[in-house]
This record gives structure tokens, C-alpha cells and sequence, in this order.
């Protein structure tokens, strides 16, 4: 078992691969039992409207540090052998990937756990904001309450 | 100088990104420089930088608003995140 859990954090323009970085996750450890992971990807409707594309903004230096806390507190809760945060910012249009996170543990547990914790972490406190394109008209998407009420559970 | 940054929707609403404060702002706590910019760039950029749920990051970390700012540090205005 790794002492400190090995963490990569990515904000990116570019599209990522998934299947890559979970060979990469796997890698330099026997002692991994499991890597959970999820891909959040962009609809093409939302609050009843068709959305043509999205935009995301972040802050640069804030979004990588306050994901890099996020990922700290996970691993003080749980035992992570590696984790891994992608974002994608700028442009992106309907079916396309905005963000990864992927974890390796040595067991199933703790892996879904922090993997779900991370997700509900970023989408309440890394600075993003995205905005929609519709047919007619453009509009920054708002923050939800349920996305506070998930990371309230932790 | 402290610099000012602007994100989302309070930088489409004040039609910028960035001001520059002087150093003269040091030791005023951020609702002070807030209500001093208001007063420099007119009632245009008082509702934008009130409302409730605006988000305040002092050196890239969240504060509330009576946190004092020091030279060269930098502050930001933001709505509530929506990444993910």
C-alpha cells in the first residue's frame, strides 16, 4: 500500500481518455483492488429547453487548488491509492465528455464512496460556470439545490 | 495594487473581467472595497456585486466579506459554481 495517495488533477480544452487513464490508475500497484469511476457528459436539453452547446469558464489557479482540497479530503477519509480529476473547459457541445473522476483503492468500498464524494465536492465548490447556448438566446446555467443537498450528506 | 477579478455573470453584467485597486484599499474589509467600487463605476455595478448568494475568494480561497484585504492580494466576484 502507497504512503501518499498519487493524485492527478487536469483542466483542459481537450477531450480525455477514459480507458487510458484507468490503465494509467492501475499502474506501479498490486495492492489495488478497484478503481471507480465517472464520466459526466453533456445533455442536450435542460429545464425543458434544447441546448445547442455550453460553454465552461473556470478560474485559473482556484479551479486546480480548491479540486486538489476536495481531493485531500477524500483521502483523509478514505484509503485511496490514487485518484484522478478531469475537467474540460471552453466549448463543448451535447454528447460530448466534460469531466472525469476516477479512484483506485484497494477495495470496492472506498473507491465508489470517494468517487461519488469528490463529484458532489466539485460540483458545489470548484469554481466553473457554464453557460448555454440555446436556439434563440443564451443563458448561465444556476446552481442547484440538489447538487447542495448531495454534498450536505458527507 | 490589489487586483479585482470578475467571473460568469457579474463579468457580463459589470463589462469587465478585472479592475486594479490601489494599495490606499489596504486593511478594508472586502465589503468596504466593494462598496467603494460601487461608488467609482456608479449604480451599474451595484446590483451585480450585492446580490445574496455572490461568492467571495481572497487569494483564491472562499472568505466572507468582513475579511481584510492586504496589498497585493487578490480578490474575486462570483455566482454559485456550476461545474461538473
Amino acid at each position: 500500500m502507497r504512503d501518499t495517495p498519487a493524485i492527478r488533477v487536469s483542466i483542459q480544452a481537450e477531450d480525455f481518455d477514459v480507458s487510458a487513464e484507468l490503465s494509467e490508475l492501475r499502474k506501479n500497484s498490486n495492492s489495488v483492488g478497484g478503481i471507480a469511476s465517472f464520466v459526466g457528459v453533456m445533455r442536450d436539453a435542460n429545464e425543458g429547453d434544447a441546448v445547442l452547446s455550453m460553454t465552461l469558464e473556470h478560474y485559473p489557479g482556484m479551479t486546480e487548488s480548491s479540486i486538489r482540497k476536495i481531493i485531500e479530503d477524500a483521502c483523509r477519509r478514505w484509503p485511496i491509492h490514487a485518484l484522478t480529476v478531469i475537467h474540460r473547459v471552453g466549448e463543448l457541445r451535447p454528447g460530448e465528455q466534460i469531466v472525469l473522476v476516477a479512484v483506485a483503492a484497494a477495495h470496492r468500498g472506498e473507491a465508489f464512496s470517494a468517487c461519488e464524494f469528490v463529484m458532489d465536492y466539485l460540483k458545489t465548490r470548484a469554481p466553473f460556470w457554464k453557460k448555454e447556448k440555446l436556439g434563440d438566446s443564451e443563458r448561465w446555467v444556476e446552481a442547484r439545490k440538489s447538487d447542495e443537498d448531495a454534498a450536505k450528506r458527507w | 495594487m490589489i487586483r479585482v477579478l470578475f467571473f460568469a455573470r457579474i463579468r457580463e453584467q459589470l463589462g469587465t473581467d478585472r479592475v486594479d485597486v490601489s494599495a490606499e484599499h489596504a486593511g478594508s474589509s472586502i465589503a468596504e472595497l466593494r462598496d467603494s467600487l460601487i461608488a467609482a463605476h456608479g449604480a451599474a455595478w451595484a446590483e451585480p456585486l450585492m446580490q445574496g448568494n455572490v461568492i467571495t475568494a481572497l487569494n483564491q480561497e472562499v472568505v466572507a466579506l468582513d475579511a481584510l484585504v492586504s496589498d497585493g492580494d487578490e480578490l474575486a466576484f462570483f455566482p454559485p459554481v456550476t461545474g461538473g
